[in-house]
C-alpha cells in the first residue's frame, strides 16, 4: 500500500465542479480532499495544470486470458487499460475455457491479483462455453465474484433459451449484458449493410439484425424485471427503442463505444479490415442518434470495446479477417476529444459514463473521488494535443483504426489503489 | 499518358478517359486479331502470366490465357482449389507465384476485395478476373466494348439491367462503368436479388417493363436455381412470368435497342430463344470481344500506361 499526495491539481468533485484541491491517499484509500495539504512524509505527484478524475471502469473488453494469450494476456491487457485511464476492467467470458463456472471465475480473480495492475471484475457466461445451449451456474458464479452475466459478443439466437435464462436470473440481483445480433440476417459481416457494402460488393450487417434482438431482449427484461444492459449500441433505431423502453420503466441500461459516435461506414473503404467490427460502424445518421442518446442519458456508458487480435488475423481478405481492434488506450482520449472538446458533453457527464455509471450498474464501490473510497484516480492533461500512435500501445495488438488521428487530451498518471503509474511520455 | 496503373482491379476507380483508352486499345487489338495476319504479336515476349482461379471451368480463364498467348507471353496456371482448402493464405500463395517470376497474376477469388488485398504483397501486376460478389471488371469492359461498337457513345444512353444484380459481379461492374460514362442505368429484379442502397446509384424498378421503357440497351442476367433453394426466389416459374425478356416486352424499348447477356444463358428462363437469336441480340459478339479486351489490358499494364499505339 502507498501513501501519496496529489498536489496542485484541479479535481472533478462529486458535485461535478472543477476545484483546485489536493488529495491525500493512505493505504490505498482516499483519506482527505482539501486545498493546500501538507506533503510531508508523502510521495507527491504534481498535477499542476492537470485535472484529476475518478478512475475509469470499462464494461466491455476482452482480456483473452485464459486461452488466447497470443492476442492479449492479463498483464498486457491491464497495463494497456491503465495507460488508457481504466483502473477497473471487466472481462468478457468468451475465453478458453469460457468463464462458465465458479472455478474459472475464481481462477481469473486470483490471477488478476498477481498479474493485473488494474482491478478486474469478470462476467460469467449465460450459457456453457458460450455455446447457446445450456444454462450455467449463475448463483455460484455470482458468489465467486462474477459481477454480471453475458456471452460476450456471442448472441443467443434461441428465443426459448433466452426466455429461460431471464426467468432463472430474475431471482438474482445481477445484470444481463447482451450483444444484440440476429445472426440469421447479419451475415457474420463486419460492415454495415448500406452504401459502402454495396460499393465494395460485401455482404452487410443490416440495422434490423441489431434491433430485432434488442426488441426481444427488452420484452423479456420487462416481463421478468431483469436489469438488461445493452452492449455496444450502434444504431439510431436502437437508441430510439431504448429511450422508449426507459420511458416505460424497463430496467435497461445501454453502452456504446467511441467508434459508434465518431466513425462512418466508409472507414471500410479499400477493404480496410481494421474497420471490421461487430456491430459494424454505421452511418452519419446513426452517429447523430448515438450522440443524442449520450446527451439525453439514453446511453449510460461508454466502453472501450477492446478486442485485440493478432495482426496476421487482420491482414486477410475482409470476409475472413478477425473482428475488432485494440482500444483501451484510445477510448477516453477519443471520447473526450469528440464529446467534451466539442461541448456535446461536459467532463462530468463523460466521467459519469466512463466511471460512475459503470460502477453503479455493476454494483462496485468505485467511481468517486471521496474520502473512504479506493484511491483509483486518473490525471489528465487537457492541453496535450497529439496523434494516436499504435506502436506506443502497451497492448499486444499494436494497431488501431485511429492511427494518426489527433486527440487533444493525454493521460499522464493512472493511480490504482494509491499506486502511481506515470504515463507522461 | 492516359493509363498509368500497375494493377487492374475494378471499374469503380477508373476514370472515363482510362475506360475509353482501354476500349480504343481493345478495338485495335480486335483489328489485329481479325486480320489473321499474325498468330501472335510480340508485346508480352519474355513476360509470364500466372492465372490463379479459385473457380474452375471458367471461360474467362481461357480468354485470359488466349489473350496472353496471343501477345507471346508464357502462361502458367495454378489449380487453386486444393491449396485453398488446405488453408494456405492468399497472401502466401500469391507471394509464391510472385517469386516464381510472374509479371501478371490474373486472379479470380471467392471473396470481395481478394485481388485488392494481394496487391499489398506482390511485385506482379494484379488483374482482377472476378472477386466475390464485387466486380468482374474485364468482363464488364467486354460488355462496354459491345455497347460502344453498336452505339458509338455512352452519354445519355438508357441501359436496363434485369435480374440478379446482387450476385452478378459483371452487372455490378457495368453499373459503375456505365454511370461513370454518362449512361442512365435502370435495374429491375426481385428485391431479394438487388443490393441494399443500390438506389443511391441507379434507378430501381419493380417491373421489367418499367425498366426497359425507351431503353437503348438491355442486359439480362443469369438466374441460378440456387437462389430458389436459398429462399431468395419463390420459384423459377414465377421469375419467368415476372422478369423474362421476350419479344412482347421488347416492344417497350427503343427500336434500335440491343440485347446482351453475359452468359451462360438459361434459354427460356431469363430471356426467350426468339430474343437470343433475334436481330437485336449482340450476345454472340460479346464473346468475340473478350480476348481483344484482355489483350489490351495486358498490353497497357505492361507498358505502364505509355501512350503506345497498338
Amino acid at each position: 500500500m502507498y501513501n501519496l499526495l496529489i498536489k496542485n491539481g484541479t479535481v472533478l468533485t462529486e458535485e461535478g465542479h472543477l476545484e483546485p484541491l489536493d488529495i491525500l491517499i493512505n493505504q490505498g484509500k482516499i483519506t482527505e480532499i482539501a486545498p493546500d495539504l501538507s506533503s510531508e512524509g508523502y510521495y507527491t505527484v504534481d498535477a499542476t495544470d492537470k485535472i484529476v478524475i475518478p478512475g475509469l471502469i470499462d464494461m466491455h473488453c476482452e482480456i483473452c486470458e485464459p486461452g488466447y494469450e497470443h492476442r492479449e494476456n492479463l498483464v498486457t491487457a491491464s497495463q494497456s487499460a491503465a495507460r488508457g485511464g481504466f483502473t477497473s476492467i471487466t472481462c468478457n467470458p468468451n475465453t478458453l475455457p469460457a468463464i462458465d463456472n465458479k472455478t474459472v471465475v475464481e481462477y481469473i480473480k486470483a490471477k488478476s491479483v498477481t498479474d493485473a495492475v488494474t482491478h478486474l471484475f469478470p462476467y460469467g457466461c449465460l450459457t456453457k462455453g458460450c455455446e447457446n445451449k445450456e444454462l450455467t451456474e449463475y448463483g455460484e458464479m455470482q458468489l465467486s465474484g462474477a459481477v454480471a452475466l453475458s456471452d460476450g459478443d456471442v448472441p443467443i439466437q434461441d428465443n426459448s433459451l433466452v426466455r429461460k435464462i431471464f426467468r432463472y436470473v430474475s431471482m438474482l440481483d445481477m445484470p444481463i449484458i447482451m450483444h444484440c445480433e440476429d445472426t440469421s440476417i447479419s451475415n457474420n459481416s463486419g460492415i454495415h449493410e448500406g452504401y459502402t457494402s454495396t460499393r465494395l460488393g460485401l455482404k452487410g450487417f443490416p440495422v434490423v439484425a441489431e434491433t430485432m434482438h434488442l426488441v426481444r431482449n427488452i420484452l423479456l427484461s420487462k416481463e421478468y424485471h431483469i436489469h438488461l444492459h445493452i452492449a455496444h449500441v450502434s444504431t439510431k433505431e436502437s437508441v430510439d427503442l431504448i429511450r422508449i423502453a426507459k420511458a416505460q420503466g424497463v430496467q435497461i441500461t445501454a453502452e456504446t463505444s467511441p467508434r459508434y459516435f465518431i466513425l462512418e461506414e466508409t472507414m471500410a473503404d479499400h477493404y480496410n479490415t481494421f474497420a471490421k467490427v461487430s456491430p459494424p460502424i454505421r452511418t452519419k445518421e446513426d452517429i447523430e442518434g448515438i450522440i443524442a442518446g449520450l446527451k439525453d442519458g439514453t446511453i449510460d456508458v461508454i466502453s472501450s470495446d477492446h478486442k485485440p487480435n493478432t495482426i496476421d488475423s487482420k491482414q486477410l481478405e475482409f470476409q475472413v479477417a478477425s473482428f475488432g481492434f485494440s482500444s483501451f488506450e484510445t477510448a477516453f482520449k477519443l471520447a473526450y476529444t469528440h464529446l467534451v472538446s466539442t461541448h456535446q458533453l461536459s467532463l462530468k457527464e463523460l466521467v459519469q459514463k466512463m466511471s460512475i455509471n459503470p460502477a453503479q450498474i455493476l454494483g462496485i464501490h468505485k467511481g468517486q473521488i471521496k474520502a473512504g473510497y479506493d484511491a483509483d484516480l486518473v490525471i489528465i492533461d487537457p492541453n496535450d494535443t497529439h496523434s494516436i500512435n499504435p506502436n506506443d500501445f502497451l497492448s499486444k495488438a499494436k494497431y488501431s483504426l485511429y492511427e494518426g488521428i489527433e486527440v487533444d487530451v493525454n493521460i499522464t498518471n493512472t493511480i490504482i489503489d494509491g499506486k502511481n503509474y506515470d504515463y507522461d511520455l | 499518358m492516359l493509363f498509368n496503373r500497375k494493377h487492374f482491379l475494378d471499374l469503380k476507380s477508373l476514370s472515363c478517359d482510362e475506360i475509353y483508352y482501354i476500349l480504343n486499345s481493345a478495338q485495335k487489338m480486335k483489328c489485329t486479331l481479325a486480320s489473321k495476319k499474325y498468330n501472335t504479336t510480340p508485346f508480352l515476349k519474355g513476360k509470364t502470366v500466372a492465372t490463379l482461379f479459385y473457380e474452375e471451368h471458367s471461360r474467362s480463364k481461357l480468354s485470359f490465357e488466349l489473350a496472353a498467348q496471343n501477345l507471346s507471353a508464357k502462361v502458367i496456371h495454378l489449380t487453386t482449389s486444393k491449396e485453398f482448402t488446405r488453408g494456405e493464405s492468399l497472401k502466401d500463395l500469391g507471394r509464391s507465384v510472385d517469386q516464381m517470376g510472374a509479371d501478371f497474376i490474373v486472379i479470380r477469388h471467392p471473396m470481395s476485395g481478394g485481388p485488392h488485398y494481394l496487391t499489398k504483397y506482390v511485385q506482379a501486376s494484379i488483374i482482377n478476373a472476378g472477386d466475390g460478389r464485387n466486380e468482374n471488371p474485364s468482363q464488364s469492359l467486354v460488355d462496354l466494348l459491345s455497347v460502344y461498337e453498336q452505339k458509338n457513345h455512352f452519354e445519355g444512353l438508357k441501359v436496363a439491367i434485369i435480374g440478379d444484380i446482387m450476385h452478378n459481379r459483371v452487372a455490378r461492374s457495368n453499373i459503375w462503368g456505365l454511370t461513370k460514362l454518362g449512361a442512365k442505368v435502370a435495374i429491375a429484379g426481385p428485391p431479394t436479388l438487388l443490393p441494399s442502397k443500390i438506389g443511391n446509384f441507379v434507378e430501381v424498378h419493380n417491373t421489367i417493363t418499367e425498366a426497359i421503357i425507351d431503353a437503348d440497351v438491355i442486359m439480362t442476367l443469369k438466374i441460378q436455381s440456387e437462389r430458389q433453394e436459398a429462399n431468395l426466389l419463390p420459384s423459377i416459374n414465377e421469375y419467368m412470368r415476372l422478369f423474362k425478356l421476350d419479344n412482347n416486352r421488347l416492344k417497350y424499348a427503343k427500336d434500335d435497342v440491343i440485347v446482351m447477356h453475359p452468359g451462360p444463358i438459361n434459354r427460356g428462363i431469363e430471356i426467350s430463344s426468339e430474343v437470343i437469336d433475334g436481330d437485336k441480340s449482340v450476345i454472340n459478339m460479346q464473346q468475340m470481344n473478350g480476348v481483344a479486351v484482355r489483350m489490351a489490358l495486358f498490353h497497357l499494364l505492361s507498358k505502364g500506361g505509355l501512350n503506345y499505339d497498338v
